[in-house]
């Protein structure tokens, strides 16, 4: 391989300022659509479960739709498609006045796509649930509301505290896809840093050790969340 | 012992004069030349939406006059390591062309790459095929004649080319408040001009023609301003290569001396009327090496 290696020009302010400005949209990318992905995901989740078979057949084709779409179409429909569907106007709005369309575009595309797969854990939750205790609950005379608020979501919530884990993960890593429709998050910021001083290897190098940073940041978060949640009896791993 | 040592002369002589010139070529094969004639390809990179430099035609194929000119490097190749190879062709964009080029993945790129110094320090160029600068596209109605133009609008800018940087320079130096949108390639500059996302798009003015040419509305655009930058484009080779360097040399030299460059640019160029600069028929004769 004919390659001149240079490991400094990473630490140039310049390109060193870049990698943080990216750094900082993939965290915000990442955190801004967790929380529409949880609300989103659990109303979702939630509906799947309930006994009315119209609203859980509609947040079941939520489910399908979202989660079967590969991520980079959606972020291509929400950003090149959707503006031209609504009315001239406010799909004027959506593509020059809206603050950071880009931004806003890579945080509705990839939480609601998150929420699909969120929606499904919280499904699983529910269902591992024993059948027993809603039988029981009911028959205290409890309405369905109070079921799900003082039964059912308490512990399925500490339930998928793990499995929610790894889509925790997957939110972040996901979030490089806004960079097809122009964000300059941390994998942007890399490309760029390698087309100025085509330093490619260097540069990509940073972003694969800054993404492993984030990720054993947030594995250590949740474990910590992990183990507060944790219902004794319930997880396999007893201490 | 005097007797032996005539003997293996003798050997080595017979030898010698036995193999064919090809054959005793293919042995002394070093680098790329050597990888080629192992693998019984080429690995050719090509990009998709450079008209009418390289750009998949309507069956999805790799055509353009940088495709066209390969077709010498790979024809001269050929004689070079005496027998036929395939081509493979990978796909580039600006942003993989010079990695996929240093790390050996590609052995040759045929697009519309400006040869400049910095890139010179991890990949080689073969003589200039092509002279151009960056100039800007605009709809006919949007009021944009010169970079100055700009204030207040947003431009689409392909990620890693010279031309973002020409763009970046100026906007900086007149200081103007331009929004600019970071994309991939030309056709996706092209859908955020035609979908109105942005209201100008930039690169080297005769993709711009071709970019035109190929929108389904071309009345509605218009190329504008000053050049603002010089883009000499050159295939490109992997560094440190000079043996693959000089058959890439050899074949473009044949291609401007015998006059052929006239009909492959005539075949590419005249449909989007566009004639040959003198720059780059001076860059032609310049090429033209004697044997």
């Amino acid at each position: 391989m004919n390659y001149n290696w240079n490991w400094s020009v990473l630490f140039e302010p310049e390109y060193f300022g870049w990698l943080i400005s990216g750094l900082g949209w993939t965290i915000s990318v990442a955190l801004c659509a967790w929380v529409i992905a949880l609300v989103v995901g659990s109303l979702i989740g939630v509906g799947r479960t309930l006994p009315n078979k119209f609203l859980s057949k509609i947040c079941t084709a939520y489910v399908e739709l979202f989660r079967n779409i590969p991520l980079l179409v959606q972020m291509f429909i929400w950003y090149f498609a959707v503006p031209e569907m609504v009315p001239e106007d406010a799909g004027r709005w959506m593509k020059r006045e809206m603050p950071q369309p880009e931004f806003v575009t890579a945080v509705v595309a990839l939480g609601l796509y998150t929420a699909s797969r969120v929606a499904e854990q919280v499904r699983a939750g529910i269902e591992t649930v024993p059948q027993g205790l809603r039988s029981a609950a009911i028959s205290q005379g409890m309405s369905i509301a109070q079921v799900y608020r003082y039964i059912l979501l308490p512990i399925s919530f500490r339930l998928i505290v793990p499995p929610m884990t790894s889509e925790f993960l997957t939110v972040f890593k996901n979030s490089s896809l806004a960079l097809t429709i122009g964000l300059l998050e941390l994998t942007a910021q890399s490309q760029q840093i390698a087309e100025y001083t085509f330093q490619s290897f260097e540069a990509y190098t940073a972003a694969t050790v800054i993404y492993v940073l984030i990720a054993l940041c947030a594995t250590v978060i949740m474990s910590l969340l992990e183990r507060q949640t944790r219902i004794p009896g319930y997880s396999g791993k007893e201490s | 012992m005097l007797l032996k040592s005539t003997k293996r002369i003798l050997a080595s002589a017979v030898l010698a004069i036995g193999l064919s010139p090809a054959a005793l070529h293919a042995q002394e094969l070093t680098g790329t030349l050597a990888k080629i004639s192992e693998a019984g390809e080429i690995v050719i990179g090509h990009r998709e939406s450079s008209v009418p430099f390289a750009y998949l035609n309507d069956n999805q194929e790799p055509v353009g006059y940088s495709i066209d000119l390969c077709m010498k490097v790979v024809e001269e190749v050929e004689k070079t390591i005496g027998k036929e190879i395939d081509i493979r062709y990978v796909p580039v964009n600006p942003k993989t062309r010079i990695a996929l080029m240093a790390n050996g993945t590609i052995d040759l790129e045929c697009g519309s790459t400006t040869n400049n110094l910095t890139r010179q320090q991890q990949v080689e160029y073969l003589p200039t095929t092509f002279v151009t600068g960056t100039k800007i596209l605009t709809r006919k109605d949007s009021g944009i004649s010169s970079v100055s133009d700009l204030d207040g609008k947003a431009i689409a800018l392909a990620q890693g080319t010279t031309n973002e940087r020409a763009i970046k320079a100026a906007v900086e130096d007149l200081d103007l408040d331009v929004k600019i949108l970071p994309v991939r390639d030309h056709a996706e500059g092209m859908l955020s001009l035609e979908t109105d996302r942005v209201d100008a798009y930039s690169t080297d003015h005769i993709l711009l023609h071709g970019l035109i040419a190929k929108s389904k509305t071309p009345e509605d655009f218009a190329v504008v301003g000053e050049f603002l930058s010089f883009d000499p484009y050159a295939l490109m080779v992997p560094r440190n290569d000079s043996a693959f360097e000089l058959v890439g040399k050899t074949a473009l030299a044949n291609v401007f001396r015998s006059g052929e460059i006239d009909e492959i640019y005539a075949k590419w160029f005249d449909p989007l009327g566009v004639p040959a600069d003198p720059l780059l028929k001076a860059a032609f004769q310049l090429g033209a090496l004697p044997e």
